[in-house]
């Protein structure tokens, strides 16, 4: 390559957004559907009058559309803000509320949370004398059942492990764990945030008892989220006020963004089928052109059983940080894994966990692929990604 | 100009802005897109001795000035993270320099190493030609060819002295776009165009030594045999008390000696291998010359010596009229006109003929 870049000659005529495990854009669909609620319809539904009885009916056929993807009555669901929320009111609300009964202060989780899980639980360990058991992963990121089975105790009141990590994609056996959890009478939480766009939602199939969703996952805006809890099992609300949600989450509804998450979760599971489908070939032309144009570039997570717009690597003798800053310069967005970009550079520990080297854990790649994902993306990310860690690995300003 | 640049090549050229979120680096951004320049911002992320603190080159305050006036500018930002380079070269330099007795200057090797080293590698890696600094100096290419280095218009703040170990390739490769300006006027133009207006902590404090730059407390860290007390003698042996350790003095130090004497006494000499403080009388302080090492030309080439030059020990310090004489390898002496109090070992001496940096080197 001459003195000119490919920031300069090979940046492509228009953005490749890569990132839809960080956010994906608001489907055009979902904003018609939110419009109303954020020009015309303005009350707020807890009242009685007309502007209001609007908004419980909106509030209403939202809530309905949700547990009919989630297979569970509407009163199963609350709307949160965030994904975060969901995961902290499940995970809190149930350890508080077990702990209070005398059931005991154990939690089994696994090595392939969510911060949103992981810190949680931490939190709970650290400051309220919680104990938790940290279930291992392989080296494609999956849970063995078994382990899970084999690390519940007389006190455990609550299983929690994601259904499909951001970082890799790999697809826990969740049901398998679920049923685990059923026949002890321990409740069963998923942080499903990634795989809400993409698998099956069903919670009976699932056989689990709380479940996080995130709107922005799948094309509704940033904001809001849900979880579903069965009914039956006990939750303590950790934010308190008037008696919204069920009295599980206290706090004016907002409208319409949980219209936007429910009009997105419908379209996401109306499409999938075919969708997937569609993202499958590409993530597959995408995984097999890296591996061909970079040999030692690894895959990391499943090969298969993986969420189908997820591709994740790590790339020998490449800092993530700097070859994602390369990518952008030359119209590419990519992650490393979760969203952050404070300038440090840390390796994984969900790398770490599935026996990757801290130093090739610092040079993962993530590339998530979305609808708007052409195959000519993927060809031109072919070109330009090899190219760039070329230019990176014949220099190490770093090193 | 210094670079006769066409707009059309301007416009080609990509530079990349060190930015650090204070009003220097971001009039320095903002004056290179007016000139049309493609410009690509990073921030460094620097080592903090303390995990929990920021380096204060890099606060999260800063972080967030520095990306707010690139979405201004619209120009792409990136944090980049240089803790381990900073802490292997430059951390490590200052504390070794220290436990040598002398006084260390860590500006001058975090801007010959990092930002004008690893940082400008990383800027034409990328693709740029340039790497654009907010510093106060100039940077002027002869008719033959050699690039020179200039002190900044704004004497008051010119910061060449720091700059003074760049070399050719590296003078080819920035851009100190504030080298013709007045602070004032910087100041002015930050203002005009909504930029922020703040000033970091001037560059000779130690940005990553936690609260304050209480290089104490660093030293107490990482380098806790500087705080062993010890004898504190006069220059003809006489033991007057005990000091506190080599870390709370420097050469010319008159406060914080906790001696009574009629007189002002001043620490003469730090000797590390007795771990004594000597102090010594005015008259004892000054010194008319000086011997330094490592010394750096700009033109990589000696200058035909003696000759004559000014030179100053610090980096606030003021220019004397000096005369210097190469020595063998790389050191000098330097022959001041007038005695100077305060010449400390491991400050870097710089000398200048007019404006122009001739180089500069490591007091010995």
């Amino acid at each position: 390559m001459g003195v000119m870049s490919y920031i300069l000659e090979k940046r492509p005529k228009r953005l490749i957004y890569l990132d839809h495990s960080a956010s994906t854009p608001i489907d055009s669909r979902v904003l018609k559907a939110m419009m109303p609620f954020l020009a015309e319809q303005y009350g707020n539904p807890s009242g009685l009058h007309s502007q209001a009885r609007a908004l419980a009916s909106a509030l209403d056929r939202a809530r309905t559309e949700v547990a009919e993807v989630l297979g569970c009555k509407p009163k199963e669901v609350i709307f949160t803000s965030c994904g975060t929320e969901s995961d902290n009111l499940a995970i809190r609300g149930i350890a508080f509320s077990a702990a209070r009964a005398g059931k005991g202060q154990h939690i089994i989780t696994s090595a392939c949370e969510h911060h949103a899980v992981s810190h949680t639980i931490k939190h709970l360990c650290e400051h309220f004398g919680f104990q938790q058991t940290v279930v291992p992963v392989d080296r494609y990121g999956l849970i063995d059942p078994a382990d899970v089975k084999r690390a519940i105790r007389s006190d455990t009141v609550l299983i929690s492990v994601i259904y499909a990590n951001n970082e890799i994609g790999t697809i826990q056996p969740l049901a398998e764990i679920g049923e685990i959890g059923r026949q002890l009478g321990i409740p069963v939480h998923t942080d499903a945030v990634q795989a809400g766009g993409y698998l099956d939602l069903n919670v009976d199939r699932l056989r689990v008892d709380l479940l996080s969703l995130s709107g922005h996952k799948f094309y509704a805006p940033k904001g809001v989220g849900v979880l579903y809890v069965r009914e039956g099992i006990p939750l303590l609300p950790q934010q308190t006020g008037g008696g919204h949600e069920g009295g599980r989450r206290a706090g004016t509804e907002n409208v319409p963004y949980i219209v936007g998450l429910a009009t997105a979760l419908k379209l996401a599971q109306d499409i999938r089928s075919v969708e997937n489908g569609r993202l499958i070939q590409l993530r597959d032309r995408l995984i097999r052109g890296v591996q061909a144009a970079l040999p030692d570039a690894q895959l990391t997570g499943h090969p298969t059983q993986r969420l189908p717009h997820h591709a994740s690597f790590v790339i020998p003798g490449v800092d993530a940080s700097t070859l994602l800053m390369h990518l952008d310069l030359a119209g590419i967005c990519a992650a490393s894994g979760s969203a952050c970009n404070t300038g440090m550079s840390e390796p994984s520990s969900i790398l770490l966990a599935m026996g990757i080297p801290p130093q090739l854990a610092l040079g993962a790649l993530r590339l998530t692929l979305g609808r708007s994902t052409t195959m000519d993306d993927i060809e031109t990310v072919l070109e330009v990604l090899p190219t760039i860690v070329e230019r990176l690995r014949t220099t190490h300003p770093n090193e | 100009m210094r670079r006769l640049l066409s707009k059309n090549m301007r416009e080609r050229a990509t530079v990349v802005v060190a930015m650090s979120g204070g009003v220097d680096s971001s009039v320095t951004a903002a004056l290179l897109v007016e000139q049309g320049y493609t410009v690509i911002g990073l921030m460094l992320r620097l080592w903090a001795a303390c995990s929990s603190q920021s380096n204060r080159c890099c606060t999260p305050d800063s972080v967030v000035a520095a990306r707010q006036v690139a979405a201004q500018l619209g120009i792409p930002f990136y944090v980049r993270d240089y803790r381990e380079p900073f802490r292997r070269i430059v951390v490590e330099y200052f504390i070794s320099t220290y436990a040598a007795g002398r006084t260390p200057n860590p500006c001058i090797i975090c801007n010959e190493r990092i930002r004008f080293g690893l940082l400008l590698e990383e800027a034409l890696n990328l693709g740029a030609q340039y790497l654009a600094t907010g510093h106060y100096a100039r940077v002027r290419r002869t008719e033959e060819g050699a690039y020179q280095l200039l002190r900044g218009k704004d004497t008051a703040k010119d910061q060449s002295y720091v700059l003074h170990r760049l070399n050719q390739w590296q003078l080819q490769h920035v851009l100190f776009p504030l080298g013709d300006w007045l602070k004032s006027d910087v100041r002015q133009k930050a203002l005009c165009q909504g930029l922020p207006v703040y000033d970091r902590a001037e560059s000779q404090d130690l940005c990553f030594a936690g609260e304050n730059g209480d290089y104490r407390a660093f030293i107490a860290q990482y380098a806790p045999h500087l705080l062993h007390p010890g004898p504190l003698l006069d220059t003809r042996g006489n033991l007057l008390g005990q000091h506190r350790g080599l870390a709370f003095y420097t050469i010319g130090q008159r406060r914080g000696l906790g001696i009574a004497r009629a007189r002002p006494m001043y620490v003469t000499q730090l000797d590390t291998a007795r771990n004594t403080v000597i102090v010594g009388g005015a008259e004892e302080l000054g010194r008319d010359e000086l011997f330094a090492s490592e010394v750096h030309y700009i033109s990589g080439q000696k200058p035909a010596s003696p000759v004559r030059v000014t030179a100053r020990i610090r980096y606030k310090a003021s220019d004397v009229p000096a005369t210097l004489t190469c020595l063998e390898g790389d050191r000098i002496h330097l022959k001041f006109d007038r005695p100077l109090r305060d010449i400390t070992p491991g400050q870097a001496v710089v000398f200048y003929q007019g404006d122009v940096v001739l180089g500069g080197g490591f007091i010995e």
